[in-house]
């Protein structure tokens, strides 16, 4: 029975989500739809003479509102989009990006599966480093309060710094542009990861913790079979929030070290001003993000448990 | 076939010209001034050929110094036995496969890295990719696109690019250690002359006085640029003091335009395409080109490490060889409608390829209603003079970013390399412009006022609006 009342509450939830959809869209058109052309040529009288007008034909050609006669049917780009894109405008866009994914044109030209790859890669290299510092050094800091008086003050002064902020320092420093786009998503991951560990170490119930030492479990053991399982849930919502900002971060990180990822393409795109193509990457960033976010999703069911 | 030098046949003058075809140095240069710029040569293979020739016809003058001599010789025995006979005596065989093996091992370093922007003042960089001429000269160069000036600085510091588009003064900032660590960096080349404007909001159309600008908010794309040496001369000029009356802000050049349409700035001194780029999006117009300010300026340059010099001198020459033959392709108007789609790539420039194509032809809509005609809105004259370099020290003096005695003279010479960029184009078959007449230093005139390479600090001193 109350799986038919989940199903349903799911499934208004579902169609609350589209109506917020449509709605949005329906914004979206309105707000750019087509202006009403104001007369740019300023030859308003009879006057105008041949060469006048041959000017104004040429200028227009020149300013992408008329179809160019040396462009040889090249039609497709003939489309100008200036401003912020319509939806129409965006959806030709999307699939003409979508269309070949995987295309590598050199070093400069990759389809976006092939960038998104680059990305990923980045992420899991800086996320597990950032994973290997935090979950042990966490659980040093929630098990000794001498560790978290010493370590709070560093922790403190580090976590706000933001990524735009420890690029130029780690490229200055480190001198490879894909080592410290790497250093960049460790060092802004790993504080909700440090933290919620540390909380979540700390947190365990004392009883556990006293029926292990009445048990004469070794340290290691305790902290292995006791105190993780205990805080996993905790550590696994830290690592949740990392990942999220590790996918936030790299995104900064390639608009700054360039080449290749979804980052880089992004950036690539604006110097071109294609706003459609931007919003583009900008939405395919959210749903990767939100991938992510659902995979860590079932990783915490798995390890929640009712107190 | 035959050796194109004619060294056996009995009618055939050796020596004389650079290339030895033609009687002397003034023949030389009249009958190539009057051959078609593409006159590149086929490839290695016809190199090979020509090297081999080269040898043959040397070893033969060397035995016969004196034309006369060698034609009555060859005249007495004939064509093959004089061949048998030099021949017998020089092993000019193994002399010809010496200089093939040394030619073929001669470079250091075949992959390279070299970054650049996505302007068209990059354009002989990036065109010597499609054009192939990278690969003519055995090199593997991958070509970055790197997201700013600031990047291409810290990179090309960090060695992991070996060469790189760069702004002209910034080889002379980072090797005297201005605003970075100071590190020898060499200018190669200039990669174009001209190529830029000032763009206004077009609510600006009927403020076009530059008297009337104070108050105004410019971009610039970096401190040590032409750009901001040229915005800044124009508004001393006009009685505008930079620092103080208007604001000059350093901003990306896309975020010029986006600045610009949200009208939180009224104009820039940018590179192009995005000058046109800002007429096209109809955010701004056109008020004047850079080259009406100083025709003929240098803009941008292809830039090395000192280091990369020293260590990979083979490398370093064939790499300017190519980007020459790119310039000189590209100074071609004929070639220019061809060259604008192909850096109109995504993987290059990545911009519509009209609006490349008005910049790179000169034929352009301004925004205000007229096309222009302007042949040398951009061109491509890749020699980098002394001058240049003095009057971008005299700039940097001016506004206060370099402070303290310095010797022009030295600093020029060893940061821009005149005499390279002269023997390489000597090497490809191009005729360097005016190789003797001033020492490098060419006359440079910038508004009206002439700029004497030989007294810069009264140059420095004649200005009303200085820091310095």
């Amino acid at each position: 029975m109350t799986a038919i009342r989940r199903f349903t509450l799911r499934s208004k939830a579902a169609l609350c989500s589209l109506a917020l959809l449509a709605l949005l869209l329906v914004i979206w058109q309105a707000a750019t739809l087509p202006k009403t052309p104001v007369a740019t040529a300023p030859t308003t009288a009879s006057k105008a003479t041949s060469a006048e007008a041959a000017e104004a034909a040429e200028y227009a050609v020149l300013m992408g509102k008329a179809p160019d006669p040396a462009a040889n049917g090249a039609a497709v780009d003939s489309v100008k989009v200036t401003g912020f894109p319509s939806p129409a405008e965006f959806a030709h866009e999307a699939a003409r990006q979508l269309a070949h994914p995987f295309h590598d044109n050199g070093p400069n030209d990759k389809g976006v599966g092939i960038q998104l790859g680059y990305s990923l890669v980045r992420v899991a290299a800086g996320y597990a480093i950032a994973l290997l510092v935090a979950v042990p050094l966490g659980f040093v800091i929630g098990m000794s309060r001498l560790a978290f008086l010493a370590f709070n003050p560093f922790i403190q002064v580090l976590k706000p710094i933001s990524p735009l902020a420890w690029m130029p320092i780690a490229l200055y420093t480190i001198k490879s542009s894909s080592a410290s786009a790497v250093f960049v998503i460790f060092i802004c991951s790993v504080w909700p990861m440090l933290v919620n560990t540390a909380f979540g170490v700390a947190g365990v119930r004392r009883d556990w913790l006293n029926v292990a030492r009445t048990l004469e479990v070794a340290p290691l053991r305790s902290a292995l079979l006791v105190v993780l399982p205990a805080a996993a849930p905790t550590i696994v919502t830290g690592m949740r929030i990392s990942m999220g900002i590790a996918w936030l971060v790299i995104v900064a990180a390639e608009m700054l070290v360039g080449g290749t990822g979804i980052g880089y393409f992004l950036w690539n795109e604006w110097n071109n001003l294609s706003l459609a193509n931007v919003l583009f990457s900008v939405l395919l960033i959210g749903l990767v993000g939100m991938t992510l976010d659902l995979l860590f999703a079932q990783l915490q069911r798995k390890v929640t448990y009712v107190d | 076939m035959g050796n194109r030098y004619q060294p056996f046949d009995s009618g055939s003058t050796l020596g004389g010209c650079s290339c030895g075809r033609h009687a002397d140095q003034a023949a030389h240069s009249a009958a190539t001034a009057g051959a078609a710029h593409d006159a590149h040569d086929g490839g290695s293979a016809d190199r090979e050929a020509a090297w081999c020739d080269a040898v043959e016809a040397a070893a033969v003058r060397a035995l016969f110094p004196r034309n006369a001599m060698r034609r009555a010789f060859i005249r007495a025995v004939g064509k093959s036995t004089a061949i048998a006979a030099v021949y017998s005596v020089l092993p000019i065989a193994s002399l010809q496969q010496a200089f093939a093996e040394t030619k073929a091992t001669q470079l250091e370093k075949r992959d390279l890295n070299v970054g650049f922007l996505p302007i068209t003042c990059a354009t002989p960089l990036i065109a010597a990719e499609p054009l192939g001429f990278y690969k003519e000269e055995g090199l593997n160069v991958t070509l970055n696109k790197v997201g700013g000036w600031a990047l291409v600085r810290d990179r090309m510091l960090n060695r992991e690019l070996d060469a790189s588009h760069m702004l002209a003064p910034m080889p002379l900032a980072i090797s005297l250690g201005v605003g970075s660590q100071p590190t020898p960096t060499r200018v190669a080349t200039i990669q174009n002359v001209n190529g830029q404007a000032i763009v206004l909001a077009l609510k600006h159309k009927d403020n076009r006085d530059p008297r009337n600008w104070k108050g105004f908010r410019f971009a610039i794309p970096f401190d040590y640029s032409m750009h901001s040496f040229l915005l800044r001369y124009y508004l001393a000029e006009h009685g505008i003091d930079p620092d103080r009356d208007v604001q000059l802000r350093v901003t990306p050049p896309a975020e010029m335009i986006a600045n610009l349409r949200a009208g939180n700035i009224d104009g820039f001194l940018g590179p192009d395409p995005f000058n046109q780029r800002a007429v096209f999006d109809e955010v701004g117009f056109i008020h004047i080109l850079s080259k009406d300010i100083w025709a003929g300026h240098p803009c941008c340059s292809f830039s090395v490490p000192d280091a990369f010099v020293r260590q990979n001198p083979n490398a370093f020459a064939a790499l300017l060889r190519a980007n020459l033959r790119a310039a000189a392709y590209a100074s071609d108007v004929a070639h220019r409608a061809e060259l604008s789609k192909m850096i109109a790539a995504p993987a290059y420039l990545n911009q519509p390829e009209l609006v490349i194509r008005q910049v790179l032809t000169g034929t352009y809509a301004d925004g205000i209603g007229h096309v222009h005609r302007v042949a040398d809105r951009i061109d491509f004259q890749p020699l980098p003079w002394y001058s240049m370099a003095t009057w971008m020290m005299t700039q940097m003096k001016r506004w206060g970013y370099l402070k303290g005695g310095i010797d022009y003279r030295s600093l020029a010479q060893q940061v821009f390399l005149l005499t390279d960029a002269e023997n390489a184009m000597k090497q490809i078959g191009e005729t360097p412009p005016d190789l003797a007449g001033n020492g490098g230093y060419q006359p440079i005139t910038v508004m009206g006022r002439a700029f004497d390479a030989s007294r810069p600090d009264a140059y420095l001193n004649g200005f009303a609006i200085k820091r310095a």
